[in-house]
């Protein structure tokens, strides 16, 4: 090949490899900042997801700016395992004096519990199925992913 | 109708450089100041100075959150999401600590981690807000950058003192 075909290729190589950085990158920045999605699957948020799963279309703009409330649905990394991104509806924010059943399954006690500073208390829908923090104890509100606003 | 297409053309390079910028500062790697003298003599060994230690933050270690006692990360705080702070690991899940004031063994639950300020004396870590989830880190610091004279790689450095039987 003579040196002008090769530069041609060479330069023709540099522009689509920039390319497809540039949409990554804007990629990213959109499912980072603006909203993303997620695939939802499991009975801890029956009747609101099904179990055989739901694509859900989640914001990220308001739990970066602390704008989630009460019973919104939330996409959360999970605090039992940092791979994991689960959703659960925040049902406590930071103050809230919280009254749960325990372990539904067995009992009837309930105990109450005030959400320190800086943490929220999530809960699946679905209490009979739901590892959440009944379970795990309130959890800090820098593990929240994102609001879930569409399935 | 030039000067407008020129500034048009000027505002998108900025704006793609400053999407591949962040892109990057989220992925990889970014530098951030330490303030504070929580870490000293690792980061600001010298409390009051003038200059605060820039350190580079690696965000590789987020896709598997594979961290090891010693390593110095960077975390949200718990009681403030919009906080950030910098301490070592000094244990991971299954590990047991001695609590230092009151003689208690505890087990580091799964998914959390024990993080302490290198100056125990003025540092506000787990032994305050007890155990942290992983979740919460957001990267780890593998070498200062600034001031000149202190460039160099962090030592992961293990205490023995803290960590159980």
């Amino acid at each position: 090949m003579s040196f002008q075909q090769w530069s041609a290729l060479v330069k023709e190589g540099f522009n689509v490899t920039s390319f497809v950085a540039t949409y990554f990158c804007f990629l990213h920045v959109t499912n980072t900042y603006l909203f993303t999605h997620a695939w939802v699957y499991g009975p801890s948020m029956l009747p609101t997801f099904s179990v055989t799963g739901n694509l859900v279309l989640a914001e990220r703009v308001s739990t970066r700016l602390g704008k989630v409330g009460r019973g919104d649905v939330v996409l959360i990394r999970s605090p039992q395992n940092p791979r994991k991104v689960v959703t659960k509806r925040l049902v406590g924010m930071e103050g809230d004096k919280i009254t749960y059943v325990v372990d539904p399954k067995n009992s009837d006690r309930r105990e109450t519990i005030v959400v320190p500073k800086g943490h929220v208390w999530i809960e699946g829908d679905n209490i009979y199925a739901t590892s959440d923090s009944r379970k795990f104890g309130p959890v800090p509100y820098g593990l929240l992913h994102g609001r879930v606003f569409c399935k | 109708m030039g000067t407008q297409n020129f500034l048009w053309n000027v505002a998108k390079k900025y704006f793609t450089f400053g999407i591949i910028g962040l892109t990057i500062s989220d992925r990889y790697a970014s530098i951030l100041p330490v303030r504070g003298s929580s870490m000293s003599p690792t980061f600001n060994p010298h409390g009051g100075s003038l200059t605060d230690d820039y350190v580079l933050v690696e965000k590789l270690c987020l896709e598997k959150y594979k961290f090891s006692v010693g390593d110095v990360v960077v975390f949200r705080s718990p009681s403030d999401y919009k906080e950030k702070h910098i301490k070592r690991i000094t244990a991971l899940p299954g590990d047991w600590i001695r609590t230092p004031y009151s003689n208690d063994i505890l087990t580091i639950p799964e998914g959390h981690c024990w993080v302490v300020g290198d100056n125990s004396a003025s540092s506000l870590d787990s032994r305050s807000f007890g155990p942290i989830p992983l979740g919460l880190v957001q990267g780890r610091a593998t070498h200062i950058v600034w001031p000149p004279q202190r460039m160099g790689k962090v030592d992961r450095k293990i205490e023995l003192e803290g960590l159980g039987f």
